[in-house]
């Protein structure tokens, strides 16, 4: 998927407009980083433009704009991290952070930087169509017509509370080994809240989407489908019943569902957590560790995808890593520290979330495989059970293994029959355990669209899930009606 | 750290004014971190950085912009303010908008909150790296069972405020806070880990708890988890272990936001002045406490810090008003306007205080012949909408009045109104983390999710 689109990667020219940095102040400032002999060091140069704006009550309420720029340095002598940050980027400044993050080190022994040369990197999403500049009437069109169409959907829509966030991040890294790299990173998603009253009975569901796109996102999902679809899952969980609680077979529909795949095993292939050996996959690569259905992939270079990165926080460039093939666990999302630990190479999975945060592993587009069944056989195949459908959000103890997963759009299934729709309920399982309990995998792959954030140790970054249809043939069910 | 913030405040505002906002208030911060990671007695990380930013919002013609920058140089705070007048044209005019009455202003003398410890200044980070080695080693010290570590550290940041508007308002106020944390792993049967962390976290150093405290809590906690199994679905009597009672309190400070009342996306819309929670449930939100995580003198807008009872008795009394949502609800601001750099300012808790009971929580557990002692939760499985509660758990299992194994794997399910209702006894265990204090406390039932 490398063939995206005809902008170049911006080059040292773009380094010096946004930064005043060029190669010659980058060596001095990595130099300084490393006096006290530290091994390795990187600068981390981010400048963020982020806006957004509110709209409720068929009205826009308010605006928002802000700039956040700075430089993070990152000093190494073996897996000890030294590091400091600056928002002021003259040269006094940036040394004097160099000066604080080198003390980690002190060793007589020094090794002094290499000098950085510019590589380009191929492109995943193109900068040009960021939303950023849009003028704000465009966008507020969009919110418009998507307020319209949520109210249209149904007259028991009372609410419809929108809005539109952007962001546009450039980035340069230089490190001390030598490279120059650098970035530009739109960022879009547009949300919506519906409010669904009849009497005193009040629902409310929320939706959105976006991407690493401009407003060419909005061709493909268009405000309305948004709202109707924020507004279709309100109106539903008026008519919906209490959740069963218990162990059952649980259906994952094709998409959002990827979630489960986050959860229940991507955290715990972050190359960080096996080098500590605080995860549940520790010293397991070679071993069966899910269903030989599972073929899971994390993948940063899907074009225009929320999680994709055309360079990683390292300044590594992003893979199509497989970490689990038919059900064997093959390998771990890799950032420079945990790489240099297991003498493999970054997977390009090093990623902050600003240049105040140190770079760790971390997911990016995170989905499994397409199998071979069709999704009705597998729903029919399920006498009592639940599907799911759509997400909150989902958390994972690494340790333990234990994962879990809030649907906000879930169904019965009777009798091979997708029947009531079922009140909000969390879903627990532990992850080594219910990858092996996938009976079937459907034929319908699906990316999910861009509305999800990963947290880690403080740190958020934009992902990606996907999934086909999956069978999961018992977890627990955290509903209150116990049959 | 800067310390011309207060006047920084007052430029932005006066700036604003003269390029045409009719109101405005500055927000300016500036802070500093340093922390100390260690793992398996050796560094893991240092960080030392400082940092700062302002924010403006204007109203123009009713109608808002909040912009900021990092960039304290007098052009980017112009351009800054010039942006957030451009921005305001695309907002419609709301007859709501706009700045607190001036009566509400914390015009007068600040309350001294004891918010700031100055012997954070000259802690050095070798002294920290010591404290985290502590820390660390009595986990590892507490049980040889504890055959592993997520790392220790101790971290600590100094942070000043200011505010003004374009009402007279103008103050600031620095803080502090110090924070040890560690994580004890311990091996257990079919290859499985049990985890479990602690920390302290205070305004003052010589209120935090000591490191090898720290350490030996978090290895009592992981160590006490080691067995653990699943329970077949039923529904018991539940005691929330007082650390899990913070979670609940949460939740309902979330729930009593004027915000979500405004939106109707609260399952306490309609209920002030109701019984909704048991005759045992007295919380308040209290930004006023000395030297606590969540005290502040004024509010994110400059309104006088007030207690909010938020049950009493079991009765819903307030929602937390900032100015804005007030206004459109008509009531008033109740001075619980949080802020941040990037947005409007809208409703946020201080302090939430769960008033204790009598009873010691093994007394709670006492009378309970099958039952859950709870002391995690996990995930997001809470609609505020409706109060329905869903969520991954972990504890113990209450046989005869006695905590017999651990539990994992569980979910735990009811709905918040219910819940709050099913309370029938409130421990004398204050537990102060952060910015809860929160002893234990029994409901009469909730739904088990396992087996």
């Amino acid at each position: 998927m490398a063939d995206v689109s005809g902008a170049s990667a911006p080059g040292a020219g773009f380094i010096r407009e946004k930064f005043g940095v060029d190669e010659a102040i980058a060596s001095s400032v990595l130099d300084a980083a490393l006096s006290r002999g530290g091994e390795y060091a990187e600068l981390y140069f981010e400048h963020k433009d982020a806006g957004s704006i509110t709209y409720e009550q068929q009205a826009v309420k308010s605006a928002t704009r802000s700039l956040t720029k700075g430089m993070g340095v990152r000093v190494l002598i073996g897996e000890a991290v030294g590091y400091a940050y600056t928002e002021d980027l003259d040269l006094g400044a940036l040394r004097k952070a160099a000066d604080t993050a080198a003390k980690i080190a002190a060793r007589d022994e020094k090794t002094p930087p290499v000098d950085v040369v510019h590589f380009e990197t191929p492109q995943y999403y193109s900068p040009e169509g960021s939303t950023i500049d849009v003028p704000p009437k465009s966008k507020v069109d969009l919110m418009v017509r998507a307020d319209q169409a949520a109210r249209d959907y149904d007259k028991s829509i009372a609410r419809a509370d929108i809005n539109f966030v952007d962001e546009l991040k450039h980035v340069a890294i230089f490190t001390s080994d030598g490279k120059m790299v650098s970035d530009v990173q739109p960022l879009v998603r547009f949300n919506i809240s519906c409010l669904s009253e009849r009497d005193d009975s009040r629902q409310t569901a929320r939706w959105g989407g976006g991407g690493r796109m401009g407003m060419a996102y909005f061709e493909e999902s268009t405000p309305e489908a948004l709202a109707e679809e924020a507004a279709r899952q309100a109106v539903l969980l008026q008519s919906s019943i209490e959740a069963p609680a218990g162990t059952f077979p649980v259906v994952l529909a094709a998409g959002d569902s990827g979630i489960l795949l986050h959860e229940a095993i991507g955290h715990g292939l972050e190359a960080d957590f096996n080098r500590k050996k605080t995860s549940n996959y520790s010293d397991r690569i070679g071993e069966l560790v899910a269903s030989e259905l599972c073929t899971v992939v994390d993948n940063g270079m899907i074009e225009n995808s929320r999680g994709s990165i055309n360079i990683d926080d390292e300044g590594n460039l992003p893979g199509e890593n497989i970490v689990i093939e038919n059900g064997i666990l093959q390998g771990y999302l890799q950032d420079r520290i945990s790489a240099g630990a297991f003498g493999t190479k970054p997977t390009g999975n090093g990623r902050r979330q600003s240049f105040k945060h140190t770079p760790m592993p971390r997911m990016t587009n995170t989905y499994m495989l397409g199998g071979e069944s069709e999704p009705e056989d597998i729903i029919k195949s399920v006498s009592k059970g639940i599907y799911c459908v759509a997400f909150s959000g989902g958390q994972v103890n690494i340790s333990n293994g234990d994962f879990v997963f809030s649907i906000t759009e879930g169904y019965l299934i009777e009798d091979g029959k997708i029947t009531a729709p079922i009140r909000n309920v969390n879903l627990i399982g532990n992850g080594p355990d219910v990858l092996t309990k996938v009976t079937a995998v459907g034929h319908d792959f699906k990316l999910s669209d861009g509305r999800w954030t990963c947290g880690k140790d403080g740190q958020s970054v934009p992902v990606g899930v996907g999934i086909p249809t999956t069978l999961v043939s018992g977890m627990t069910v955290g509903g209150t009606n116990i049959g | 750290m800067r310390e011309d913030l207060l006047s920084l405040a007052s430029d932005i505002v006066d700036q604003a004014r003269k390029l045409g906002a009719d109101e405005v208030d500055a927000y300016v911060t500036s802070s500093a971190e340093t922390s100390a990671r260690v793992r398996k007695s050796e560094v893991e990380r240092i960080i030392d950085a400082t940092s700062h930013a302002a924010s403006v919002r204007v109203i123009k013609e009713k109608r808002t912009a909040v912009c900021s920058t990092v960039d304290l140089t007098p052009k980017a705070l112009v351009a800054m303010v010039e942006q957030a007048l451009e921005l305001a044209g695309i907002a419609e005019p709301d007859e709501y908008a706009g700045l607190p009455e001036r009566e509400d202003l914390a015009l007068g003398e600040q309350p001294n909150l004891k918010l700031y410890d100055e012997q954070i200044e000259s802690l050095s980070v070798d002294e920290m790296k010591d404290v985290a080695l502590r820390c660390e080693q009595a986990a590892y010290d507490y049980d040889s069972k504890v055959t592993n570590s997520d790392g220790a550290e101790m971290a600590v940041t100094r942070g000043v405020v200011a505010l003004a508007n374009s009402l007279g308002f103008g103050a600031t106020y620095p803080s502090t806070n110090a924070m040890i944390m560690v994580e004890a792993i311990c091996d257990d049967k079919d290859g499985k880990k049990r985890n479990d962390s602690w920390y302290s976290v205070e305004r003052a150093l010589h209120r935090l708890e000591e490191p090898e405290e720290v350490g030996r809590k978090a290895a009592a906690r992981a160590v006490a988890k080691l067995g653990a199994r699943k329970l077949n679905t039923t529904t018991l009597p539940v005691v929330w272990e007082a650390p899990v009672v913070r979670a609940l309190l949460a939740l309902i400070g979330q729930a009593a936001s004027g915000e979500l009342l405004y939106r109707r996306s609260t399952f306490l819309a309609g209920l002030e002045g109701e019984q909704v929670g048991s005759p045992l449930l007295t919380i308040a939100d209290d930004p006023l406490l000395e030297g606590r995580l969540g005290s502040r003198p004024f509010d994110g807008e400059g309104v006088t810090s007030r207690t909010v009872p938020l049950f009493e008795g079991g009765t819903f009394r307030e929602f937390l008003f900032d100015s804005y949502n007030a206004r459109r609800m008509d009531r008033r601001t109740t001075g619980a306007a949080g802020r941040t750099l990037s947005a409007p300012p809208s409703p946020s808790t201080s302090n939430l205080v769960l008033t204790p009971g009598e009873q010691s929580p093994e007394e709670l557990c006492a009378d309970i012949d099958d039952g859950l002692l709870l002391t995690d939760l996990m995930g997001f499985g809470v609609n505020m909408t409706t109060g329905d509660f869903s969520r991954g758990a972990q504890g113990f299992r209450i046989e005869k009045g006695k905590v017999t194994y651990p539990v994992t794997e569980i979910n735990v399910s009811g709905n918040l109104k219910d819940m709050l209702a099913s309370i029938d006894a409130v421990g004398n265990d204050v537990l102060w983390l952060g910015s809860s204090g929160a002893p234990s406390l029994r409901m009469s039932k909730l739904t088990i999710s396992g087996i």
